[in-house]
């Protein structure tokens, strides 16, 4: 059956995370941004939401099944609040769903029921680099197999709450192919960048450089154990989240300036009876929609196992991120010069539109 | 409900049997029939009417218990229909074979759309039961004028009741009718079809008075005026319509005789174009895959492979427009197939068809302009039919409400504006 409608459970949870991206992210939004930092009660807030608890099974101390379209949906309801705020709720996804989706089940149960039933801790994972043709399946930061170890060697950047975390996993090239390592706080050659990275946006969300020399783990700390697992998995399932979280992106730019629209007088009418805004507003919400429908098939793929899966997320966040460069743009168009002022959000959104085109790695759903 | 994208079997297996239709019955005379325009495929016209008869689908027309969202009557199904998903399905696949062959599938086209979105039970039972019948037979509808094409509301063409026969009296000039002459002209080897014609039974009442009315094949006093010479979708022909004193039963309107302060005879109009809008993206949809899938293999044939899951700084400038017209046609697939997955589940679409219509038509003539443009030499040549392609799909962005008419109705959705706020 084709069925465009979410089910009951989803819908409640998209009006429970709805209303704490509107009521709770949304009102500190600038304030984080300019500050750079958000406030700790807000992300243990969302936490308690429970989002990632819900996809982690009970015998891992969560209470549900992962479901990539259910992540898509509260991923785009979050970021329609704060897209920082969001990312930092999810950061411990990129610890624990790489393990739910590949780990072993030693790696499972040691860590899985640890962070879902804790309070909000900065489990994280590394996988960007700082090249331009940056590219997670041919990785600059080598693992190499000695003796009964792993020694990891590069630099990663872009690592979401690096400076305190826990734990991490650490994506690298071992023969030329991608596998993830879960590296612990206090491995010696570890080295994380005091400074949070400086972004075009997004500077809510402290991310870091950070350093890997020579860093020693065990075999057992291979995700998914001594045979390794499909990244592939993992890194659609960070597309379709990227996908996600460019749709919130890009409906609150699109709501923002439809509002601003039909308030707005010009040569005695509102600019939205004009046709060329009125005209932006209907290209804005058809891809929009045009685009969610893309990653909810990517999400449905990746959760019903087939083949293409993997392609249709690459597709999915590919097009999505033109998408929120489009709507975010032409929302502080819609605006003016009134858009342009660091007053109205549009030109944030604008700064974060453009961020999607690198920002996989950032999420998981 | 749920969030799912599996193809329902039953469609499944009518794409099948479609796509060797396309391939063998269209796709094979496309290239005769776009070069002799007016000349009509019979083959294909029989084969179709026969094979859709032999598959229990009767037509193409919306078949009435199924609904559509408009036409009121109470209806004790358990499962949602998946009639429209079907359609829209099949329409892809057949214009994925020939668009111009489409169009004069046998089944009712726009003609029965329109009555079904509009016409009463009694209405449905009379004209649209003749599409499972002996022979092929085609329905048209007639709104454009030579001065009112996007503004419908403008139209001239007059119904007036003669109370003394109890009878309407059409005068008018339509032009641009698909399938006017074979829904109309009665040929030897199809049944009996007729024509939907707008008119106005009360002109100081503007929209409110407008109508259709249903005019049989052969009216006396209906002439085919013209056939248009086109850019593409040649096997289709486009019609010049006039009616001189032509008479139809009183019961041939569609909707009310008489007039209120409500605009309810537009809305008519409007629940067709509801319906069939997102059809006619499905058939944009169907050309632009037909390109796209030619693009890659003569990409392939020449060692250009397409490597999805590469960073875009990585990509060759051919494999970024091939991964941008896919994005393009997949994601305009799914705003169509939500679009029908509502008129199904009857919930009301008008949002969702013009922005299904909107994106294929931009999609139709991105993509099949892309992939002439890549294939350089060879997409300019006759040899292949990219080329005829080209030609056909840029029709999508113009019938059923140009793109700029259907933003306008997706703005005023949008924005909660009426026709005069934002016109
Ligand atoms: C091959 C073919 C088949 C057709 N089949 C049928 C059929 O079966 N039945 C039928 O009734 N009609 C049919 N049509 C007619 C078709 O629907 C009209 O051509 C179409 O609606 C546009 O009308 P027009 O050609 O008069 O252009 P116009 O209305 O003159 O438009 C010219 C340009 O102005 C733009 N425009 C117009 N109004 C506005 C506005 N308010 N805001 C912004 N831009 C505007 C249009 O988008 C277009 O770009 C067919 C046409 C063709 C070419």
């Amino acid at each position: 059956m084709y069925s465009f409608e979410p089910n009951e459970e989803q819908k409640m949870l998209i009006e429970t995370v709805g209303k704490y991206a509107i009521n709770d992210l949304r009102p500190v939004a600038r304030e984080a941004e300019e500050g750079k930092s958000l406030p700790p009660k807000l992300v243990a807030k969302g936490w308690e939401l429970g989002v990632l608890q819900a996809s982690i099974p009970e015998a891992y101390g969560g209470f549900g099944d992962r479901s990539a379209v259910t992540g898509a949906l509260a991923g785009e309801e979050l970021a329609f609040g704060n897209l920082a705020g969001a990312l930092a709720v999810e950061t411990p996804n990129l610890f624990a769903l790489p393990i739910l989706l590949c780990g072993s089940e030693e790696q499972k149960q040691e860590y899985l029921p640890k962070i879902v039933e804790g309070n909000w801790a900065p489990y994280t994972s590394a996988l960007i680099e700082f090249a331009f043709d940056f590219d997670p399946n041919a990785l600059k930061t080598t693992a190499t197999l000695k003796g009964e170890e792993y020694v990891i060697t590069g630099e990663k950047a872009y690592v979401p709450f690096a400076k305190n975390a826990e734990a991490m996993i650490v994506y690298a090239a071992l023969d030329g192919v991608t596998q993830g390592f879960i590296v612990p706080k206090a491995a010696p050659g570890l080295t994380v960048e005091n400074e949070a990275e400086k972004m075009m946006g997004l500077n809510a969300l402290p991310t870091f450089r950070v350093r890997l020399d020579g860093v020693k783990v065990p075999l057992a700390n291979r995700l998914g154990g001594a045979s390794g697992h499909d990244f592939e998995r993992i890194l659609a399932s960070m597309r379709v989240a990227n996908a996600a979280a460019a749709l919130g992106v890009s409906r609150a730019a699109f709501e923002y300036a439809r509002d601003y629209a039909k308030e707005r007088e010009a040569f005695g009418v509102k600019i939205a009876q004009k046709q060329a805004i009125a005209f932006m507003l209907a290209e804005m919400g058809t891809e929009i929609e045009a685009m969610r429908l893309l990653t909810w098939e990517a999400a449905w793929k990746l959760d019903a196992g087939k083949d293409d899966a993997f392609i249709e997320a690459y597709l999915a966040s590919m097009g999505a991120a033109d998408m929120a460069m489009m709507v975010t743009d032409r929302a502080v168009q819609i605006l003016g010069g009134h858009g342009y002022i660091r007053e109205h959000p549009v030109e944030m959104w604008m700064r974060e539109g453009r961020g999607f085109a690198m920002f996989t790695g950032f999420a998981m759903v | 409900m749920t969030i799912e994208f599996e193809t329902p079997k039953p469609i499944a297996q009518t794409q099948l049997v479609l796509k060797t239709v396309a391939e063998e019955m269209m796709r094979s005379k496309s290239r005769y029939f776009d070069e002799h325009e007016h000349e009509i495929p019979w083959d294909y016209m029989e084969f179709m009417h026969t094979a859709m008869k032999a598959m229990g689908a009767g037509s193409l027309a919306p078949k009435k218990e199924k609904g559509n969202g408009h036409d009121g009557g109470e209806q004790k199904e358990k499962r949602p229909s998946i009639a429209y998903q079907s359609l829209a399905s099949q329409i892809e696949m057949l214009a994925w074979g020939d668009v111009g062959f489409y169009l004069i599938t046998p089944g009712g086209g726009l003609g029965a759309a329109a009555v079904a979105a509009a016409g009463n039970d009694a209405q449905k039972e009379k004209y649209l039961a003749r599409f499972s019948g002996e022979k092929p037979t085609l329905a048209a509808m007639c709104m454009t004028e030579a001065g009112a094409g996007s503004d419908t509301s403008s139209i001239r063409t007059r119904a007036m009741l003669d109370e003394k026969t109890n009878e309407w009296i059409l005068n008018g000039e339509k032009i641009f009718v698909t399938a006017g002459d074979k829904s109309f002209t009665e040929y030897e080897k199809l049944g009996k079809g007729f024509l939907v014609v707008w008119a106005s039974i009360d002109p100081s009442a503007g929209r409110a008075g407008m109508r259709s009315f249903v005019v049989e094949a052969g009216t006396p006093g209906v002439k085919i005026a013209k056939l248009e010479h086109k850019l593409g979708i040649r096997a289709s022909d486009t019609a010049s319509i006039s009616l001189v004193d032509a008479r139809v039963p009183f019961d041939a309107i569609l909707g009310s005789p008489t007039v209120e302060k409500t605009t309810t005879g537009f809305k008519g109009a409007m629940a067709t174009f509801d319906a069939t809008r997102p059809l006619v993206a499905a058939s944009g949809l169907g050309v632009a895959r037909a390109a796209l899938e030619f693009l890659k293999e003569k990409l392939a044939e020449n060692g250009v492979q397409i490597r999805y899951g590469l960073p875009r700084q990585k990509l060759s400038n051919i494999e970024r427009e091939v991964i941008d017209c896919e994005i393009m046609l997949k994601s305009a697939w799914l705003l169509t197939l939500k679009a029908v997955w509502m008129a199904d589940n009857k919930k009301s679409n008008a949002l969702e068809s013009s922005m299904s219509k909107v994106k294929a038509g931009d999609v139709g003539t991105k993509i099949t302009q892309k992939a002439v443009e890549i294939l350089g030499p060879l997409g300019y040549n006759r040899e292949f039919l990219l080329e005829k392609w080209f030609r056909d799909a840029k029709i999508t962005d113009i019938y059923e409400g140009t793109g700029q008419i259907n933003r306008l109705v997706v703005a005023r959705q949008i924005l909660g504006y009426s026709g005069a706020e934002l016109r």
